[in-house]
């Protein structure tokens, strides 16, 4: 691969806080994206959506560099996430790098992944105090803070078993936000969920776009959330962005044939 | 059968000292042994996996006896003498600790995946990643088979009075030279060595299954 036609780092002043250039992913010969171009800007929310099997988790895994890419340079804040600058060239990024660069990306699973031998608390203090070398206090009072905003610091002190998926979706997210995230990811976050709880997750969410200045990537399903609090929406096809506008433009007046299939085949489902 | 128990009781009793010694150190070993073992065979720095490797197919795939009279017997030759004591323990540790590798690496390899992402997006070096995340959740798993496994390491010290260690085995071995009371002699044993498993450690073990299960929050 070529990497000399890309910038060593973007430059400064306007530049969007993720950039994907010419991504490209595949599993063996099965290409997943192909020559994927998105920018987000600082503070910015996109909503991913699409099928199933789009590429739309993909998107959120390389971005925490969950998943190598093949082909492609990724952008934080202007500066490479899956390279790294050395003697005046791109190389592919080392363990190290990788570590230093995601620090800044916090992602929340669909299916939770709390660490099921601590609790609530613990699950949140254990990244600062651990990663982030705060002291036990501090991380504490951080933690606290956060499961009080996630409105679950009355079981701060229950191990994720004692807590239904709602529950250990919010204390998910905290614990993201505990390590001071610029960039929050959210993989179908309530699709895991009863639907009863599913509000309790997504008025976090609706609190987190209103109240801080997080760049946001989220995968849903959840149309109606989508149209209510994204800047963009992203619709996926196949591993390419098939279309991409803001919310009420892409709901009310989809340009391409298969988007207007797709939020067809979704409101039929509702 | 008093008469008889009054007079070697004690040297039985004895016997069955050494016998629980053996057994605590051996385990000690194999813990060690299988720490390490199962975590090399995971390894991602090749020479690290091989020399695993090669430890797990050297004591599984060779006779327990094999292995302590080469550790007593044979590496002396070399320049490394063990007193008897310290060959037996060793030996059966390492041997059990082979099939203990395999235990650990099963147990890492059970965690979920999500498990790995998680503390992977919080930016966990790989050494805090196994240590708090992944260990203490394979720890719960790998327990009941460990168990087992205890069992059998009990009934392996029995061989190191092959090598003259005084252990409960030799101890029944020298009163039956002495008396030919056999079924006395051999019986004893027999029980002892079903006490100390049945009564011991398998209760220890079903307790830190519990311990275990409480932190995970579960019981
Ligand atoms: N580890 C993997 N190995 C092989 N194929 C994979 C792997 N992960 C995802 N895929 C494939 O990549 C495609 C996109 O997957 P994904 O990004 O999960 O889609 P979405 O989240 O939009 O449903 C799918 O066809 C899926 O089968
Ligand atoms: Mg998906």
């Amino acid at each position: 691969m070529d990497l000399s036609a890309y910038p060593l780092e973007l430059p400064k002043g306007d530049c969007p806080m993720v950039r994907f250039m010419n991504v490209t992913k595949s599993y063996g010969s099965l290409v997943v994206l192909d020559n994927l171009n998105l920018d987000i800007q600082r503070g910015e929310m996109v909503s991913v959506i699409g099928p199933s099997g789009s590429g739309k988790t993909t998107v959120l895994r390389m971005l925490m560099t969950l998943e190598t890419i093949n082909g492609g340079v990724i952008y934080i804040d202007g500066k490479p996430l899956t390279h790294m600058a050395r003697g005046g060239r791109l190389v592919p990024a080392d363990e190290a790098h990788l570590r230093r660069m995601r620090a800044s990306i916090g992602m929340c699973f669909q299916h939770f992944n709390l660490f099921p031998h601590m609790t609530a608390l613990q699950n949140c203090m254990e990244g600062p105090v651990q990663v982030l070398g705060l002291s036990k206090a501090e991380a504490r009072a951080r933690a606290e803070e956060l499961l009080a905003m996630v409105g679950m610091i009355e079981k701060k002190d229950q191990h994720p078993s004692r807590l239904s998926g709602g529950q250990q979706q919010r204390v998910a997210i905290a614990r993201a936000l505990a390590m001071r995230p610029r960039i929050m990811l959210f993989d179908e976050v309530t699709s895991a969920l009863d639907p009863e709880v599913i509000g309790e997750v997504t008025e976090v969410i609706r609190k987190l776009v209103a109240e801080h200045d997080l760049t946001m990537l989220m995968v849903t399903h959840q149309m109606g959330f989508a149209r209510d609090i994204s800047d963009r929406i992203c619709f996926f096809y196949k591993g390419k962005i098939e279309e991409q506008a803001a919310p009420e433009q892409f709901f009310t007046n989809p340009q391409k044939e298969r988007t207007q299939q797709f939020l067809r085949a979704v409101k039929d489902a509702d | 059968m008093w008469d008889f128990l009054q007079t070697y009781g004690p040297r039985l009793f004895d016997g069955a000292l050494v016998t629980s010694a053996q057994f605590v150190l051996a385990a000690l070993v194999a813990c060690a042994a299988a720490l390490a073992a199962g975590l090399g065979r995971l390894s991602a720095f090749w020479p690290v996996r091989g020399l695993a490797t090669v430890y797990i197919e050297i004591f599984r795939g060779t006779s327990l006896l094999v292995q302590l009279y080469w550790i007593f017997f044979v590496l002396p030759l070399f320049g490394v003498s063990l007193p008897k004591f310290e060959a037996g323990f060793l030996s059966v540790g390492l041997n059990v600790g082979a099939y203990g590798a395999e235990i650990v690496r099963g147990a890492i390899q059970a965690v979920p995946k999500g498990q790995w992402e998680a503390s992977y997006a919080l930016s966990m070096s790989p050494a805090k990643r196994m240590r708090r995340i992944i260990l203490p959740q394979a720890l719960v798993l790998m327990l009941p088979p460990w168990g087992n496994l205890m069992i059998e390491l009990l009934k392996g010290t029995a061989l190191v009075a092959l090598i003259s260690v005084p252990d409960l085995m030799f101890v029944a071995k020298q009163i039956n030279g002495a008396t030919f009371r056999s079924a006395e002699a051999f019986g004893a044993a027999l029980l002892i060595y079903y006490i100390l498993a049945r009564f011991l450690i398998t209760p220890a073990m079903r307790r830190l299954e519990r311990v275990m299960a409480r932190r995970l929050g579960r019981a």
